[in-house]
């Protein structure tokens, strides 16, 4: 297996298991925490991606779009936070009322 | 004015259909900056650029008209580089209702929101409006991943806005499944770029459709890429299992961004997923297999929905739930499209454009109504036919078109669906056709019966500005009216690139 494939496995592990805890966890912090990961998860296929064979430079494209997935994924981060910390402050707990909203 | 200035910076050497797609995008761009910085007059940039929002998609259509579809290269660097923007009938049929339901919208409010909440208001707004626009003329599927992004982030924004404790917690799950729906989008696209080496969307569909590419093109990455695209566009699309962020957003939001988040926010996720699906994935999903999938989400939705609005007992998550049902209609194109295409990819986009203006003209009337009598309970809407007639009328033009009686918009689009359904010998969507839109009468007769009973306990009325009353009123007679417009609008939905549209057969 050539390192490319290694970090994009690596990859797709990280973006499973902030899948999975974006999932399983209640608490909105953690939930958010996992999504940063599933993120990372998408960065480092893209990147690892970028270099189709081992003797060729790799393509420069993905590093473009790496970054601007990180500028989105950084003020995805803010508004989340910025949003969870006023849910705290008015519900006083940092986890979402039940599904049923009847 | 700055806006002034930022156009006069292009040279006059830039082709006029050029000048009218870019402007298309920089015109809110710059709305949003100069609302930043001039908060005082944030209404009347708002409300500016809303109505100049109009006239350059006027002047895009009048060129895309003369000259056909248009593709514009960035900055001179074209595909596979750079980024392109690209406009069919398709396209300017999405702007064209953009800006209409948001100059309504935006006339709306500014009577809807005090000076101190529309200087949030108005930004934001804008700022969703630059990210609608830039998506309907995106044609390369990273640029579409940072509009959705951009899209969702401002949605959430303006659900938060009122900054209850609804609303707030609606925005977080709404935010929540959007990050995770854009995350999965964002995956398939890194494995479509590694595939083949690019993101723009016709360079792919050539390269999955030439007849030496049909082995490769079904790899495991390949289908990977569909599976988790069309998840993510389906959860931002809110289809049924998928629509659990949606009625706690819309009906917490206030009414004016409930408007703008069902007629338009929703639309756009699936105006992306129907792009790719009838060109880059068209020769995956050929099979039947996953169509008849999306269309039996789409019937469940159809029934699930209507039943749901049925139950509630508040008018703004009623209106939210028959949202829910809608969307069901429009994935009725899936199964029918591949054997009917051209009759259910008319009649889905007729439902697009009728079901934006008249579900606006629902969620204004309820803002409305939740003005006038300081709540939204439904069987406390206490004679509102007397005393708010024009509001009442609104709504029930508006219900017309979403029940699809004749002669409204949502009538053509229904009948052109029933019409493929029928031609295609699917009696089944023929069936849940015509339950959903008696359902949509149970629940909008519900709400139309009760504004003519007085109720038992009355509340102080206050008074409703006739801006916001005729806002929603003229809405709802476009709804209407587009019944009556099916040749013009038809006609213009042809006009496309042949490699865009050879999958649909027009």
């Amino acid at each position: 297996m050539n390192p490319a494939n290694f970090y994009a496995l690596v990859g797709i592990g990280l973006f499973c298991i902030g899948l999975f805890g974006m999932i399983i966890n209640s608490h909105l912090l953690r939930k958010i925490l996992a999504f940063n990961i599933m993120g990372s998860g998408v960065f480092l296929i893209l990147v690892a991606l970028g270099r189709r064979a081992d003797n060729m430079p790799a393509d420069p494209v993905p590093h473009a779009m790496v970054i601007t997935g990180i500028v989105v994924a950084v003020s995805a981060t803010a508004l989340a936070l910025t949003l969870m910390i006023k849910v705290t402050t008015i519900t006083g707990q940092a986890t979402l009322p039940d599904e049923d909203d009847k | 004015m700055a806006i002034e200035n930022a156009l006069m910076t292009f040279p006059m050497a830039f082709p006029l259909v050029s000048l009218f797609a870019v402007t298309l995008i920089l015109l809110p761009l710059v709305g949003v900056i100069c609302c930043f910085l001039m908060p005082r007059i944030s209404r009347t940039l708002g409300l500016f650029t809303s109505f100049a929002n109009v006239i350059s998609v006027a002047g895009l259509g009048w060129q895309i008209l003369e000259h056909d579809s248009y593709r514009h290269a960035v900055g001179g660097w074209g595909a596979p580089l750079g980024i392109e923007l690209y406009a069919d009938g398709l396209s300017l049929l999405m702007l064209a209702t953009t800006a209409i339901v948001g100059l309504a919208i935006s006339v709306y409010s500014t009577a809807y929101f005090k000076p101190a909440a529309g200087v949030r208001f108005w930004p934001i707004w804008l700022c969703l409006l630059t990210a609608l626009n830039t998506l309907f003329l995106s044609e390369d599927i990273f640029n579409l991943y940072v509009t959705l992004e951009l899209l969702s982030l401002s949605a959430v924004a303006l659900t938060a806005l009122t900054g209850s404790k609804e609303a707030l917690s609606g925005a977080m799950r709404y935010l929540l499944a959007s990050l995770l729906a854009s995350l999965s989008y964002l995956l398939g696209v890194v494995l479509l770029y590694h595939s083949f080496g690019s993101v723009d969307i016709s360079i792919l569909t050539q390269q999955m459709q030439a007849p030496s590419a049909t082995l490769a093109t079904a790899t495991p990455a390949v289908w990977a890429a569909l599976g988790l695209m069309g998840a993510g566009l389906m959860l931002k699309t809110a289809i049924f299992p998928l629509h659990f962020w949606l009625p706690p957003a819309h009906g917490s939001a206030p009414a004016p961004v409930s408007a703008l988040l069902s007629a338009l926010v929703i639309k756009a996720s699936f105006y992306i997923l129907l792009r790719l699906w009838f060109t880059l994935f068209e020769p995956l999903v050929d099979s039947q297999a996953i169509n008849s999938l999306l269309g039996l989400l789409g019937c469940t939705a159809i029934l699930w929905g209507s039943v749901q609005a049925i139950r509630q007992t508040r008018l703004k998550l009623l209106i939210a739930y028959s949202t829910v049902a809608q969307i069901g209609y429009l994935f009725l194109i899936f199964p029918l499209a591949p054997n009917m295409g051209s009759l259910a990819w008319n009649g889905v986009a007729y439902l697009i454009i009728s079901h934006a203006l008249a579900k606006s003209a629902m969620f204004l009337c309820a803002g409305n109504l939740l003005r006038f009598g300081g709540h939204d309970r439904i069987a406390d809407l206490d004679r509102v036919v007397q005393r708010l007639p024009l509001t009442a009328a609104a709504f029930a033009l508006a219900g017309v078109s979403i029940m699809g009686i004749p002669p409204s918009g949502g009538f053509i689009g229904k009948w052109l669906l029933l019409e493929a359904s029928m031609n295609q010998g699917r009696w089944d969507l023929v069936a849940v056709i015509v339950i959903g839109g008696l359902l949509a009468a149970v629940y909008i007769f519900k709400v139309i019966g009760y504004t003519f009973i007085p109720a038992k306990v009355t509340h102080e009325a206050h008074a409703v500005s006739a801006r916001m009353q005729w806002s929603a009123l003229l809405l709802a007679i476009g709804a209407v009216l587009l019944g009556f417009l099916s040749l013009p609008v038809l006609s213009l939905l042809n006009i496309s690139d042949a490699t865009i549209t050879s999958g649909v057969g027009l």
